[in-house]
């Protein structure tokens, strides 16, 4: 379905039938080739200190894959992984992150209230880029950007996500009740190495969207005249204070934007709580570290080293540039991009560089193989790990069982915050078999 | 005590302050400095070795 309402079958990305893996894993999660790399969806989460956590988990779960299968490959091949989205030579691939958003709120409202968020929150969150790399990236030749995706893209509004690509993705699956629910599909973001990076992403994008829903869109700031060239234009200004024009006949900065908009959200904060998000604790957490984030890049870039990656990834570019006097361009720079995002511990340089940690060892070794309690991920995740023999599909919204002796059952599951722990933990332990869970189940 | 003793008794006091916040300022800029040069050490330590084969190798084709 494309979120302005309009069903166009032939703008659909075709379906290519492969033989390449596609799994459903215990903590909810689904694990898959895409083309020419693997991809981590994590479980559905109810809020975004969980779903940093389940970002966290995806890379622990990708290094023991990785580990694994060099353990399998003759001794001159090993296979590496990076947590990055771009190749560096005008090949890109995303981060895509997936909002709930009521469905009422028109999409003209959310597009209105969003473009800004969208084209300035990389200077909080951008993971930084060493050089440019398509056509119009190139003839600007910056040395270093903000983010790595912001000059791939190309429209304000559209379905593709491969090529044109557009600050605001209509595809609109929600996975749920599509009456209640559309889905905004974030196409946007940059994969972060730092996990208050990841939050703060998330949370600040999850606070807008229930402002909007909550307010609706007079509380946004006006858009810029030129999305697509205001993504692009604030990506190479690291002084992050030149301004663009906006529909109003203002000009703001991607700074003067992401004050604002934190504004907006300390506003709907305090007239309406925290629940739509989070607990308090969690959610003044978000405020903070945002307000934090923000003051820091723009006046105390060494205070914010731990959290901001593009901020981490630059202070060491421009060290080694000086300590070994090299150009802009050198492929040694571009080295230390990449490698920045290296997910083996041997060679990462993000895990050299002290970033803070949200969450604990700990409780990531747990949502490697656990799924979160607060959403249907949780049926599902205990229904792979308990059932494995008698499922044959695990979807977002149903997991489908054959038990052998009769017809497919599929167990819907529309409401991502039912199936949670609070609903189904005590049915998941008295069910020792998936015939006595479906019994259960009917009654 | 007079006003003239008191101002003259708290200027010491603050110029005091004022140079061990410099020097707080300087130790912290110093040991950002050596933390970032124990990094590069480091950074040399592990850098693929030929950067320029590494970064033409490196290509990702398709998906998103």
């Amino acid at each position: 379905m494309d979120a302005r309402g309009r069903v166009d079958l032939t703008s659909f990305a075709p379906i290519v039938e492969t033989h390449l893996a596609n799994t459903v894993l215990t903590n909810g999660a689904r694990l898959y080739v895409d083309h020419a790399h693997p991809e981590y969806s994590s479980p559905e989460c109810r809020t975004p200190r969980e779903a940093t956590l389940y970002d966290a988990a995806g890379e622990d779960i990708m290094r023991r894959a990785l580990t694994s299968a060099n353990s399998r490959l003759a001794p001159h091949q090993a296979i590496t992984l990076y947590k990055n989205n771009s190749d560096g030579k005008g090949n890109s691939y995303g981060t895509h992150e997936n909002y709930l958003v009521r469905r009422d709120v028109e999409f003209a409202h959310l597009i209105r209230a969003m473009v800004p968020h969208f084209v300035s929150r990389q200077i909080v969150v951008g993971a930084g880029k060493v050089g440019a790399e398509t056509d119009t990236g190139l003839d600007v030749n910056p040395s270093f950007q903000l983010s790595q995706r912001a000059e791939f893209f190309e429209e304000v509004v559209g379905l593709e996500t491969t090529l044109k690509r557009p600050i605001i993705n209509t595809r609109d699956e929600p996975h749920s009740d599509a009456e209640r629910f559309r889905r905004l599909h974030v196409i946007i973001g940059d994969a972060n190495m730092s996990q208050y990076a990841t939050f703060v992403k998330l949370g600040s994008t999850a606070l807008l969207l229930a402002a909007l829903e909550e307010s609706g869109v007079g509380i946004f700031p006006a858009m810029p005249k030129s999305p697509v060239q205001a993504v692009r234009f604030f990506a190479t200004d690291l002084t992050l204070r030149e301004a663009v024009a906006c529909d109003d006949g203002m000009t703001r900065s991607a700074w003067d934007y992401q004050d604002e908009l934190w504004d907006v959200a300390r506003t709907y904060v305090n007239r309406n709580g925290t629940s739509a998000v989070g607990d308090v604790d969690e959610v003044e957490l978000i405020l903070t570290q945002w307000r934090e984030m923000l003051d820091g890049v723009l006046d105390d870039r060494d205070a914010v080293a731990d959290r901001v990656d593009w901020v981490a990834k630059l202070r060491v570019v421009n060290g080694f540039k000086e300590r070994h006097n090299l150009d802009d361009h050198d492929a040694k720079l571009r080295a230390i991009d990449l490698q920045y995002h290296d997910l083996r511990p041997s060679h990462s340089l993000a895990q050299r560089m002290g970033l803070l940690q949200l969450c604990r060892d700990n409780d990531v070794r747990e949502a490697v193989h656990n799924p979160p309690r607060s959403t249907r991920a949780y049926f599902r995740g205990q229904c792979v790990s308990r059932y494995p023999d008698q499922i044959v599909a695990a979807n977002w919204d149903s997991v489908v069982f054959d038990l052998g002796d009769g017809p497919l059952q599929r167990v819907p599951m529309l409401d991502p915050l039912r199936g949670t722990h609070a609903l189904t933990a005590e049915l998941l332990e008295t069910s020792t078999t998936a015939s006595e869970l479906l019994q259960a189940l009917d009654r | 005590m007079s006003e003239r003793e008191r101002i003259q008794k708290q200027r010491p006091e603050r110029t005091n302050e004022t140079s061990s916040d410099v020097s707080v300022d300087a130790t912290k800029g110093d040991q950002l400095k050596s933390d970032l040069d124990d990094l590069l050490d480091e950074i040399d330590e592990v850098l693929e070795e030929n950067a320029e084969e590494f970064v033409r190798n490196y290509v990702q084709k398709g998906g998103e």
